[in-house]
């Protein structure tokens, strides 16, 4: 049965109690054979299995994860939803994504608390200048809305930022209007809600253990649940995804790092923007709940402890206070870090590969909570059809041996 | 953070050094007639296991030489730290905390360092 929302079953419910809420999905054990196979149930892995059934007619589907729904990535990143990509197909690929977004809490009809309250990059050189200056003009060649600000314009958008007496002043930024943040949460939420009911099975607590193959082509899965034949195989298990490959034998050009974020106690709203720094490295958000959302970067060595180094925290907590003295005396609430997979041209791989109905989505590294509904709606479409669409056409693995990269080390809001 | 057992200095803060990620890379013989794949998978792709990581840092900020490290990539802990031309060692000497690809070890990141 289709579960709508609306402000009288919240009054409905809250007047029971809350204790009738219906399950938003089913928690069904696996079947023998599916014709698709998603391994992760992150925002990606349900976006696709509801983008296959609800674009492509697909029906016997089934998404496993290892933990919890949305309990990886998709619950560790800061949130943080732009498009201004320097390349042409980095550009088309994140406005897709963003399209679908500014439509999504309708299409669902669950709030992924999509907030368009803009994204800041700052400059704070001659070359960040230039760099941000060209990266503006070529977005809005491409359409996307994206203007340059100067300095005065920042501080009257965010008055508690310090300019002008630190180590490397702000000299201006890029800003894109349509930018902002959305509940991570609710998106996986969301995607699970609506794939379950049109019949995809999401099975959690089954952990993937080998792909199989034969002969190039796909054959199942060998799960914590026992083996599942397939036809199809998608893996999006973000920075796992190198080592589920290599099951198959197939090696990705990926390497898995943690990724840090932190957030303070709740405040008073005082920055009702997002601004992102990559050379300070600093990037802040304010969540409804009143935190700050603050996004480090990665450690330099490959790990898979979702913990990350204190140096790294030292830096951003540094910059932080630097470009915002005001935030000086704040405490940190908690910190984590997420497994990131890195592409050497910090871009993604939504690709088929050699083995025939196997596919990878991977390689999105520090940024690609942002593509979460656009790089489910192509990956699916990649599946369904066995061949890319034309927004991820260049998004294959056939780069690494022509070397048609794309390369956008520039825009990617952490240096990696 | 790790503490780096330099084979020159000695036990130093992992801030001193920088990572050079894998180790015993051998550039492919006869470049001139392999083929783009073939070179594509030396340039960009590196072992990326959960597990044991063989590794090379560079002390950047006291020696300034490179030697090879073994780490615990589910754990970050350092099991061997070896010269640039001492033999590799055998992965089976090194126990391997992680018993499916992507499982979880026992203990986590530095938990080791006080319930070993």
């Amino acid at each position: 049965m289709k579960k709508k929302y609306s402000i009288f079953s919240i009054a409905k419910n809250a007047l029971k109690g809350h204790k009738d809420w219906p399950k938003m999905w089913r928690s069904p054990e696996p079947r023998e054979f599916y014709d698709v196979i998603i391994i992760g149930g992150g925002g990606h892995g349900l976006g696709t299995a509801y983008y296959l059934a609800k674009e492509h007619g697909l029906k016997n589907i089934a998404v496993i994860e290892k933990g919890w729904l949305g309990g990886g990535n998709t619950g560790r990143n800061t949130t943080i939803i732009r498009s201004n990509y320097l390349w042409d197909d980095s550009a088309h690929l994140y406005e897709h994504s963003l399209k679908l977004w500014e439509n999504l809490s309708t299409e669902l009809n669950y709030n992924v608390m999509f907030s368009q309250r803009g994204v800041m990059n700052l400059a704070h050189n001659e070359h960040d200048i230039k760099e941000i200056k060209r990266r503006v003009s070529a977005n809005n060649l491409n359409g996307i809305d994206s203007i340059w600000l100067s300095k005065e314009e920042i501080q009257k958008k965010v008055p508690i930022m310090n300019t002008d007496n630190l180590r490397y002043p702000v000299l201006g930024a890029s800003y894109q209007p349509r930018g902002g943040t959305a509940r991570h949460d609710a998106v996986a939420w969301g995607f699970a809600m609506r794939a379950d009911e049109m019949g995809v099975d999401i099975i959690q607590n089954c952990e993937a253990h080998q792909i199989k193959t034969k002969n190039g082509k796909i054959e199942g899965v060998e799960t914590s649940k026992g083996f599942i034949r397939a036809n199809k195989v998608g893996v999006v298990a973000s920075g796992h995804t190198g080592v589920l490959a290599e099951t198959a034998g197939i090696r990705l050009p990926l390497q898995s790092k943690p990724l840090q974020a932190l957030v303070s106690e709740p405040i008073k709203p005082i920055i009702d923007t997002v601004v992102m720094s990559s050379a300070v490295h600093a990037y802040v958000s304010q969540s409804d709940k009143g935190e700050l959302v603050i996004g480090a970067g990665t450690d330099s060595y490959n790990s898979f402890t979702q913990r990350g180094g204190f140096n790294i925290i030292e830096e951003t907590v540094r910059a932080m206070v630097e470009l915002y003295p005001v935030f000086g005396k704040m405490k940190m609430l908690r910190q984590w870090g997420g497994i990131v997979d890195i592409c050497p041209d910090a871009s993604p791989i939504i690709s088929k590969c050699d083995v025939e109905g196997l596919f990878f989505n991977c390689g999105w590294g520090t940024g690609g909570f942002k593509a979460t509904p656009g790089s489910a709606n192509v990956f699916a479409h990649t599946i369904a059809k066995n061949e890319a669409h034309q927004i991820n056409s260049a998004f294959n693995l056939d780069r690494f041996a022509s070397g048609k990269l794309v390369d956008e080390h520039g825009a990617a809001a952490v240096a990696h | 953070m790790l503490i780096i057992d330099c084979p020159y200095c000695g036990p130093r803060d992992q801030s001193e050094f920088s990572n050079g990620g894998e180790a015993h890379v051998k550039r492919p013989d006869g470049s001139a007639e392999i083929g783009d794949r073939e070179w594509g998978e030396y340039v960009f792709i590196r072992a990326n296991p959960k597990g044991i990581f063989y590794e090379r840092w560079v002390h950047s900020h006291g020696c300034r030489k490179w030697f090879n490290c073994v780490r615990d990539t589910s754990t970050d802990e350092i099991l061997k730290i070896y010269k640039i031309d001492e033999e590799r060692p055998k992965l089976d000497s090194f126990k391997n905390n992680v018993k499916t690809p992507s499982g979880e070890p026992n203990l986590g990141s530095g938990n080791f360092t006080v319930k070993k």
